[in-house]
């Protein structure tokens, strides 16, 4: 409780209605109004999600700071809201990036100001619903609700090709959402009228309904996540969008499609979970060598971090579907050390197309000579990017290769790969742009960050090692809930 | 039984009947170029409607002059509905006609009586009140759309109109007399029982069923009798598209579930089907050609083309989810309709039409207010949360699944996500693009002020959803499926 209010409800209402606030301002003359009130609401909207770490009983995966009223009594709708040790940190991490994002457009946004802080505030709050949503419609209408901002600020603040980019993911995105409906709707009539998450889990399904309820989830949550073959509108995305959307996409919205499949696809049908798992598991692997291949021919550093970003949720693919705790808890700490790593990276990038206006590789090389605070940065979370220990990305990936290890020894060795392909890729990159001798004018007249920018870095620096060499914070509220989630996968709930 | 328990549920049209004529004289008397008195009279006549329909409204179903009126919860909430938006289409084509020189004391009294045949054929128990309902709504919109008599447009538009809507009513007719001639009846519940105990002659009926169906889908505009509605929607003036596309949609939902609901449910079996082809058919021909549309009123056309056809599903999933999610469907589409075309009302001005897509460039530049307005409708005919249109879609769905008709569900969101691709172009027509002219939007305070409220409507209604839900399903269920 906030004030006698429910601490979800808040979390999620407050930067909503700080939003609609930055959007009453108004014309870009009142913009730094606007700027001043978006990181206000922004930072109030992280400071009431602080009472889900510290309220949260640990030795429970039930649900916690639990919600329901009636909502649309007609269907047995309710606004149901909790979370569990899954949810938890992922609606942290939300509530984290959003000042951040509003920060890190505080200069670079001249146009339209109001719009595009009441976008992110908005779109804050909404994703907080989908994390912490336990009624399915609820869930339904944040997930798609997500979508209406994210297209605005792709298309509106995004770069040349953005209006092909934006109608893109939108279009994508709704063909899986829409075929996930269906199968919440048949859910509903097969739990005799319940549109409870919970109460899906519990429901026994014939096998020939699992598999496809499966694959309406998967394509729903698969285009999120993004997993091979569906992952072509990221790239395309987050080279269009602005640094501050490329970050929610990489460090959130990407995050989504993975809780779903950790909320609905494996409990609501582990049968077809396991059924189907070698091939998920494949396409995971798929993702992390293939895509990891790819990402190492990128001339364009954004392209380079979404495929980074697509090998690296490939990660996190796997270590759920080797069904054991080690991978599970790996892929969760992987979710959201990757939330932390490329959320930095694509601020780093973003950093030098405010000043260059360019994100080809080619066009930069020398950097550190004139931006060496900006170097030093960039080169940590390069780093964590591949692997390296003692940075937050070590962890996750170690145990989801321990766990694949368990699984069978080649998953472990192919999913090994990355940490070479990783480091290949990435610090290639580095080299070309930071080291050797000033490339051109260009960038030689570079300035190095302010005193905001390094701010945000700092912070973001700070959690990056923290969680690397001190996990445990992390690990420990999200264990229960994880152990028991593979308890209840593990029993088959055929009729 | 007395005379007045059988006036007493047709007491609102009689009293809009009488107030029609009497508003056909007083507008002569009025010496004003502005019609104010005229406009102001005819919004408190349905003030007076609303206030007699709540006021005479009596639980259960009530029938009057021997059964060929019926008066029951559906009736009466349909009928405030259908105030409502004709109301509503007068308050946004006031400026649009005054600067046209369409806004006569003919445009609102052939409103009116617009307005009645509807009402007929929203409590019409009979085939005889429902045809005669059905061709008073149909010429009144004749004469209206040919109301602009100088725009050859228009009158091309009339005239398909007319030659296709009287082929459409020779369909129906001929259908109903094939059911007279089988059953010896018109009144649908004797029809009904007739069909029921098996006295009817199977393929006579079936075969009168055939022309009704037909009959049916050239009025709601479904797929293969569809081609009206893009050439009437796009040459009819926009105040006169706007009342097409919008109230008469409530009208056409009572009368074909009057039809076939009360009338030929024993022959469930044969129009469920018949209805699945008209459903598919007009939402893939709808969504798909709706792409290729460069005028905003022929794509909205289109659009509704698509939408009657998941007015269909409802209908053939049967029982009270089914026919309940129709109603509400058929409500949310008359709201969405109003605002896309009075917003296409509102950004015209004297000698442009806001009609094309390009007229739409770059709306959140010219009044950012507009555009997100029109963002809410655009995403809610597309049945994006949480905008109402995703529970129209919803409760449509729900009612398929739960029918056992899973692929039609599947196919039905398949064609909807083809569909949101033509209403994301608005949006991004009027967010992304730059706009192609500067001039000002001459706001008329009053059409601006309902855009809002309508606007807001759509999202508030998607946030809370659950009373009009209720209303539609317990009306459905008290007076249909009581017989």
């Amino acid at each position: 409780m906030i004030f006698g209010l429910p601490v979800i409800s808040v979390a999620i209402w407050l930067p909503i209605i700080f939003g609609v606030l930055v959007l009453a301002t108004g014309d870009d003359e009142n913009a730094p109004l606007a700027r001043v009130i978006a990181l206000v609401g922004s930072v109030l909207g992280f400071l009431v999600t602080i009472p889900l770490y510290t309220g949260f009983v640990r030795d429970t995966s039930k649900m916690q700071f639990v919600e329901l009223r009636n909502w649309i009594p007609h269907f047995n709708i309710h606004y149901h809201l909790g979370v569990d040790g899954i949810s938890v940190l992922l609606i942290l991490l939300t509530a984290f990036f959003t000042p951040i994002v509003v920060l890190a457009g505080w200069q670079v946004i001249e146009k339209r100001v109001a719009q595009y802080m009441a976008a992110f505030l908005i779109m804050s709050g909404i994703m907080i619903g989908v994390f912490a949503a336990l009624d399915a419609i609820l869930f339904y209408v944040f997930w798609e609700a997500m979508l209406i901002p994210m297209f605005i600020i792709i298309g509106v603040w995004g770069g040349p090709n953005r209006v092909y980019a934006a109608v893109k993911f939108f279009l994508y995105t709704l063909l899986g959402s829409l075929l996930m409906l269906i199968a919440l709707i048949y859910l509903y009539n097969l739990s005799n009228g319940s549109f409870s998450i919970l109460d899906f889990h519990q429901v026994a399904i014939p096998i020939n309904a699992q598999i496809l309820i499966f694959i309406a989830f998967f394509f729903a949550f698969a285009v999120k996540v993004p997993m091979f073959p569906v992952h072509t509108w990221l790239p395309d995305a987050h080279v269009e969008a602005p640094t501050g959307g490329s970050v929610i996409l990489a460090a959130i919205m990407l995050k989504v499609g993975a809780y779903g499949f950790l909320r609905f696809s494996m409990p609501i049908a582990p049968d077809a979970s396991h059924y189907l798992s070698g091939v998920m598991i494949a396409l995971s692997l798929i993702a992390v060598v293939y895509i990891g291949l790819v990402a190492l021919a990128q001339a364009d550093m954004k392209k380079l971090v979404a495929y980074s970003s697509i090998s690296h949720m490939g990660f996190v693919t796997l270590g759920f579907f080797i069904f054991n705790a080690y991978g599970m808890e790996g892929a969760l700490l992987q979710m959201l050390s990757h939330g932390f790593v490329a959320g930095a990276l694509f601020l780093c990038i973003g950093v030098l197309y405010d000043r260059m206006h360019s994100r080809r590789i080619a066009d930069y090389g020398g950097v550190a000579n004139t931006m060496p605070v900006f170097a030093a940065f960039f080169m940590l979370f390069a780093m964590a990017n591949s692997g390296l220990p003692g940075t937050s990305a070590f962890v996750g990936e170690f145990l989801v290769i321990l766990g694949a290890v368990k699984a069978n020894f080649w998953f472990a060795f192919a999913a090994a790969t990355t940490l070479i392909f990783g480091a290949a890729y990435t610090l290639w990159m580095y080299k070309r742009v930071i080291f050797g001798a000033v490339a051109n004018q260009h960038v030689a007249e570079l300035t190095d960050m302010n005193l905001r920018e390094t701010a945000i870095f700092l912070i973001l620096a700070i959690i990056v090692l923290g969680m690397g060499l001190y996990p445990l914070p992390f690990s420990e509220i999200m264990h229960v809930s994880v152990n028991d989630l593979l308890v209840h996968v593990a029993r088959s709930k055929l009729p | 039984m007395d005379l007045m328990t059988n006036l007493m549920p047709v007491a609102a049209e009689i009293f809009l009947l009488v107030m029609a004529c009497m508003i056909l004289i007083a507008d002569l008397l009025f010496r004003q170029n502005n019609k104010r008195a005229t406009y102001i009279l005819v919004q408190l006549t349905l003030v007076g409607c609303s206030l007699i329909t709540v006021g005479t409204h009596e639980n259960g179903v009530v029938h009057a002059f021997h059964n060929m009126i019926v008066d029951d919860l559906m009736s009466d909430v349909l009928k405030l509905l259908t105030y409502l938006a004709v109301s509503m289409m007068l308050v946004y084509s006031r400026q649009y006609l005054l600067v046209r020189g369409l806004f006569t004391g003919e445009f609102m009294v052939l409103a009116l009586f617009a307005l009645l045949g509807m009402m007929v054929m929203i409590s019409a128990s009979h085939f005889l009140t429902l045809y005669l309902g059905l061709e008073l709504l149909s010429l009144s919109l004749y004469a209206m759309v040919a109301l602009q008599r100088d725009s050859a447009v228009a009158t091309e538009a009339a005239m398909k109109y007319f030659i296709l809507g009287a082929l459409a009513s020779g369909l129906l007719l001929y259908g109903m007399s094939m059911l007279y001639g089988a059953t010896g009846s018109l009144e649908l519940a004797t029809v009904a029982q007739a069909i029921q105990s098996g006295t009817a002659n199977k393929s006579l009926v079936v075969f009168g069923l055939v022309f009704v169906v037909s009959g049916l889908a050239f009025k709601l505009g479904a797929v293969p009798f569809h081609m009206w509605v893009p050439d009437v929607y796009h040459g009819a003036p926009t105040a006169m598209t706007m009342l097409i596309g919008s109230a008469p949609k409530l009208a056409a939902f009572a009368f074909v579930a009057r039809i076939l609901v009360e009338g030929l449910q024993p022959l469930v079996q044969h129009w469920s089907g018949m209805l699945a082809i008209l459903a598919i058919a007009s939402m893939a021909i709808g969504n798909l050609t709706a792409i290729a549309q460069t005028n905003l009123k022929r794509m909205l056309a289109y659009s509704t083309i698509s939408h009657m056809g998941f007015l269909l599903l409802g209908l053939l999933s049967g029982g009270t989810e089914g026919y309940g999610a129709s109603m509400f469907y058929a409500v949310i589409y008359v709201l969405m309709s109003l605002g896309a075309f009075g917003m296409i009302m509102l950004l015209s001005r004297e000698g442009f039409e806001a009609d094309t897509l390009n007229d739409f460039k770059g709306l959140n530049q010219r009044s950012p207010w507009l555009a997100f307005l029109m963002l809410l409708l655009m995403f809610s005919m597309a049945g994006v949360p949480p905008t109402v249109g995703f529970y129209a879609k919803f409760s449509v769905l729900n009612a398929v699944v739960q029918a056992g008709h899973v692929w039609l569900a599947v196919t039905a969101v398949m064609f909807s996500l083809i569909g949101a691709f033509y209403y994301l172009r608005i949006v991004k027509l009027m967010y992304f693009d730059a706009p192609e002219t500067h001039a000002p939007i001459n706001v008329d305070q009053d059409a601006a002020t309902l855009i809002s409220i309508n606007g807001l409507a759509v999202l508030l209604l998607g946030l809370m959803p659950g009373t009009l839900m209720s209303v539609c399903a317990v009306s459905v269920q008290q007076s249909l499926l009581l017989h």
